[in-house]
């Protein structure tokens, strides 16, 4: 499935709530169905500070496709990284770093992802662009 | 499972003795507001006051009708300004009790307001090896401009603790005063607990040592009568905007002989009486310490706020919030696993709290979205967070024209919150 085709089934899943809290719960039900992240990556190397809840965030590279474990002490914000880490996940760095992540905005998650949010979401998905970034650097540095 | 009934509106039925809920909340025409097609409740007034429409009013005025910098101008304009600048500065006056009009300087807020004491007292007072004694229940705005301090002055900054429920030990704070103590700051209520300080207590034992006050009142003129004189601090400073008045505008006092033999903080415009370029003799005081225009705006609607809650009455604004209070804190007994932290005697109207398997932003989240404003986090006060072993709460602080319906409805959001999450 490409990276649209998987954001618009998410848009699809989410049409159908009328009210928050029915978002809310689902966002809650994907943040707690997440994988949970191995202790070990849940270090201060990989912790992207927000000012209230905290998000971890680890990327490895497996035959081409970037593979990204995250976390986070807050469900809700546990949930929306389970949607950014469903979209992007499995994806050749390419893809991750051409990637408009226009999903967030038509489900209505966009004000999680403002600036001016204290959540570490925005730069968390700063941070899943940089390692693309970085594993297609190495990957050209190799070719 | 149904919860809330909130496409009805809000009734309003709490009764207060001293005053008519309904005219008062016709009077903060904010409270009329509905956020995510919900009646807005509006529990966040730790933070920022919400504005009666004499304030709006006032500030509106100066722009539509009186416009024009002061002190300066011959003209009518400027002239009839400066009076109602002049006029402010004395409400302030009586407001607190000050005894001249000489010890109130306006400032941009408390923040503003330690800072350019940190800076004039420091410039002026402070050597290596100084104490700076301050309370483990400070706001950041009375632990880093002093930190800073200490920096460059090679002093030492020291902090008196806190037992479990959050009051001082004051035994501890006793221990703390010695020779080398050159200030001691604390703050009347703080901001993270509502937890109410004793502080002519701790002012009357620093001044057993002759060693000067600041008291941080940012969260204490909204909710009790305050009398720097009766209190006999050297300092005491609060914002307009935590006092129904409008932002960028707050009060330094100090006592006159502290004031004058303190130097300037930021230099030019009115505060200075003559410049050649060999030297500059500045103004007397108040105009001292404030340079560049003033905020008259502010400093006219703050007066205005000020009139507005003494017509009230403080006593009576401070009974009425007791009430939310004790209400407020029964009720959130009544939810498993909620803990409040800070659970001092004396507390003014601002309840703080964890939720077992909760975390305060999802909590936030979720009752905001039911209308419901809270604050979330460690309030600007990390050092009280982390004494509690804590990394936030959920902060509902009430205000005069809230209800005890409103705080049904934070319940109801309260067990929502726990049956999502919990």
């Amino acid at each position: 499935m490409s990276i649209k085709e998987k954001q618009e089934e998410i848009i699809e899943e989410f049409s159908v709530f009328d009210d928050w809290m029915d978002k809310y719960n689902y966002l809650i039900e994907l943040g707690n169905d997440l994988p949970d992240m191995e202790e070990q990556y849940k270090t201060q190397k990989n912790l992207i500070e927000g000012c209230q809840s905290k998000v971890w965030l680890n990327a490895d590279m497996e035959d081409g496709k970037l593979k990204f474990s995250a976390d986070s002490d807050a469900i809700i914000t546990k949930g929306i990284i389970a949607l950014l880490v469903r979209v992007l996940n499995n994806e050749t760095p390419e893809d991750v770093l051409n990637t408009d992540l226009y999903f967030i905005n038509e489900i209505g998650l966009q004000q999680n992802l403002s600036p001016t949010r204290s959540n570490g979401l925005l730069a968390m998905v700063k941070q899943m662009k940089l390692y693309a970034m970085a594993f297609n650097a190495k990957k050209q540095k190799e070719n | 499972m149904q919860f809330l009934s909130n496409e009805l509106p809000l009734i309003h039925k709490t009764n207060y003795l001293m005053f008519d809920i309904q005219k008062i909340r016709d009077d903060f025409p904010i409270l009329h507001r509905k956020v995510y097609d919900k009646d807005l409740i509006y529990f966040d007034n730790a933070a920022t006051t919400q504005k009666p429409q004499s304030v709006i009013d006032a500030v509106t005025e100066v722009y539509e009708f009186q416009n024009s910098n002061i002190h300066r101008g011959v003209h009518y304009l400027s002239e009839q300004l400066t009076d109602s600048f002049e006029k402010a500065r004395k409400t302030t006056r009586e407001f607190i009790n000050a005894k001249s009009e000489k010890e109130i300087i306006f400032t941009a807020g408390t923040t503003a307001s330690i800072n350019l004491l940190a800076f004039s007292f420091g410039e002026k007072i402070i050597k290596t090896g100084d104490e700076i004694l301050i309370t483990a229940l400070e706001h950041h705005a009375n632990i880093v401009p002093w930190q800073m301090l200490c920096e460059r002055k090679g002093a030492v900054l020291k902090v008196a603790p806190v037992n479990d429920k959050g009051e001082l030990l004051f035994e501890e704070y006793q221990k703390l005063l010695s020779e080398k103590t050159r200030l001691v700051g604390v703050t009347h209520i703080s901001n993270a607990l509502g937890i109410i300080n004793d502080v002519k207590a701790i002012i009357d034992e620093a001044h057993e040592r002759d060693i000067p006050v600041l008291i941080d009142g940012a969260q204490s003129v909204q909710h009790t009568h305050v009398d720097v004189q009766a209190l006999n601090c050297e300092f005491f400073v609060f914002s307009g905007h935590k006092l129904y008045g409008p932002t960028g505008i707050g009060v330094l006092y100090g006592k006159e002989e502290w004031l004058e033999k303190l130097p300037p903080y930021q230099t030019g415009g009115e505060m200075i009486h003559k410049v050649t370029f060999e030297k500059t003799t500045f103004n007397e005081l108040p105009f001292k310490f404030e340079a560049g225009t003033p905020n008259y705006t502010g400093a006219i609607g703050m007066a205005e706020a000020i009139n507005y809650v003494s017509e009230l009455g403080i006593e009576d604004i401070a009974a009425c919030e007791h009430q939310l209070l004790e209400y407020g804190t029964k009720r959130m007994q009544e939810i498993d696993g909620l803990q409040i932290i800070g659970t001092a005697e004396k507390k003014a109207s601002v309840i703080s709290f964890v939720m077992e398997g909760v975390h305060h932003y999802d909590a936030g989240m979720i009752l905001d979205k039911l209308g419901i404003a809270v604050r979330t986090g460690h309030h600007c006060a990390e050092p009280v967070m982390t004494r509690f072993g804590i990394e936030g709460t959920i902060r509902a602080s009430f205000a005069f024209y809230n209800t005890k319906e409103e705080i049904d409805t934070l319940i109801d959001g309260l067990q929502r919150v726990k049956t999502m999450l919990g």
